[in-house]
């Protein structure tokens, strides 16, 4: 193992090169740049076998990236905000084709107004389309969950694509020091894709024709059960990996949730900060918890269930707005979670953070002081807070 | 699929909605799309294939005899009616 410092774009790109991908098709885009850039140096300078499909939008980028993968090929993408949404057509067609593409999506906010910075607008307003979706912390989890994303995506009981989400610049442009792994480790960890059935000119097969009212819905039902099983595969691929790499990966982290009143749950890099302030404030001897969730979709009903079933409170950080909603996507999926529960948390949602608007310590601090309120009276006062926004 | 097949469930069908065996849309009887058949008069039919250049589906059939209309792909778009030019061709509301 060699610590490198790269940023969380370069992470992704170096976790690629050595996933030995067969296609990458992809279009640049801010902050999502220099994992294409990074990646097309390697194919220039022959340090990879990769086919490298230079195509005019992100629209063309999974279209070559769908055929590509029912070949039987190893697939990589990566895009962001308005390349994503060009995309979104064709996200569809990946998931319901069962094309275990893997993409890099540097987390960006949609336009109107146009802004390059960091949230996930763009991959909430993908949610439904049954790509997995996994939010990385820093490089070093952008890295890991790269390379682990192709053996989630490929498995048989699987064979979904997935998204490896990163926050746009606070990981895509942040040099930090990412512990990679051998390439030979790497190589016996990801073995070559093994496709159930692939285009192949001696065993004709059809792919991607016209199902009716008679057959559609047995395939997206199918789709249901390939999401189901993600949980139990992406488990054993946690595992594996910790024998490659010795760091623990699961559907979510947990920072002081064992005695915890009041907790936050958030995605992606705030998880690092909310931390922080979750030491600060448990040395103080408040009884604060954090929640990273890793996976996102799937979503893990039964461990959030089992994190938070004796939480008094809870804060939802969603960092993007499901407009006309009673909340937030992520708080929208919680509630859903927990509403079975006879003994569950006072829920609250906690917008923050759009176009990249900073989240600061002391706006976690100020959400779990009004979490441990909320702890102690039992009463939400606002369903949604929205944090960092000027009157 | 024609309605006389038992169709097969999540389950069993292949993932992905694959189709793994070639050549299988002869299986697709789409005559059962149809609300109007076309009828050809053989009085008035002169025999110069319009119907069966313009059908898009290859549902016309050229004989030695003149035109054959293959009733088990023949969706009933009544393109072959409006391109003959002796209007040999009617289209009739009729049993599938």
């Amino acid at each position: 193992m060699t610590v490198v410092g790269m940023t969380g774009d370069e992470a992704v790109a170096y976790a690629v090169k050595q996933s030995k991908v067969d296609i990458v098709a992809a279009y640049p885009i801010t902050p999502q740049t220099i994992m294409v850039e990074r990646f097309s140096k390697y194919v220039a300078d022959g340090e990879v076998q990769t086919e490298y499909v230079c195509v005019e939008s992100e629209h063309s980028a999974m279209s070559a990236c769908v055929g590509a993968s029912l070949t039987g090929a190893r697939v990589f993408t990566a895009t962001s905000s308005q390349g994503l949404a060009l995309m979104h057509e064709m996200l569809y067609i990946a998931s319901g084709l069962r094309c275990p593409i893997v993409m890099g999506v540097a987390n960006r906010a949609l336009s109107a107004p146009i802004n390059i910075h960091g949230d996930h607008s763009d991959m909430m307003g993908s949610r439904d389309s049954g790509w997995i979706q996994i939010y990385a912390e820093n490089g070093q989890e952008a890295y890991d969950w790269t390379v682990m994303a192709f053996k989630i995506a490929e498995d048989l009981k699987v064979q979904l694509p997935v998204s490896v989400n990163l926050d746009g610049f606070i990981i895509t442009h942040c040099v930090e020091g990412v512990d990679t792994l051998e390439d030979a480790a790497v190589n016996q960890f990801l073995q070559t894709r093994k496709p159930l059935f692939m285009l192949d000119p001696d065993k004709p097969i059809t792919l991607g024709a016209l199902c009716f009212t008679d057959y559609y819905f047995e395939f997206k039902r199918q789709q249901v059960e390939a999401m189901q099983n993600v949980g139990e595969v992406l488990d054993k691929a946690c595992k594996e990996y910790k024998g490659v790499a010795n760091r623990n990966y699961s559907v979510l982290e947990t920072f002081g949730m064992e005695d915890a009143e009041a907790a936050i749950i958030c995605l992606g890099s705030t998880a690092g900060t909310a931390r922080e302030v979750a030491r600060k404030l448990r040395a103080e001897g408040k009884k604060v918890g954090v929640v990273k969730l890793w996976l996102y979709r799937p979503f893990p009903t039964e461990e959030i269930n089992a994190t938070f079933r004796h939480v008094k409170a809870l804060a939802v950080f969603d960092r993007a707005i499901s407009f006309g909603a009673p909340y937030g996507a992520l708080c929208s999926d919680v509630v859903s979670a927990l509403h079975t529960l006879a003994e569950k948390p006072k829920i609250f949602n906690v917008i923050f953070g759009l176009g990249g608007r900073d989240i600061k310590p002391s706006d976690i601090e100020a959400v779990f002081n009004e979490a441990l309120e909320t702890a102690r009276t039992g009463v939400v006062k606002e369903e949604t807070m929205f944090v960092g926004v000027r009157e | 699929m024609t309605s006389e097949e038992k169709k097969q469930g999540w389950k069993s069908l292949p993932i992905g909605a694959a189709v793994l065996e070639p050549g299988s849309s002869l299986k697709y009887k789409t005559g059962d799309w149809r609300a109007f058949k076309p009828v050809v008069d053989k009085e008035k039919c002169i025999n110069c294939f319009f119907c069966w250049i313009y059908c898009p589906d290859a549902a016309l059939v050229r004989k030695e005899e003149g035109i054959e209309i293959n009733y088990d792909y023949c969706k009933g778009c009544g393109i072959c009616a409006k391109e003959c030019p002796k209007e040999a061709i009617k289209m009739v509301e009729a049993q599938k």
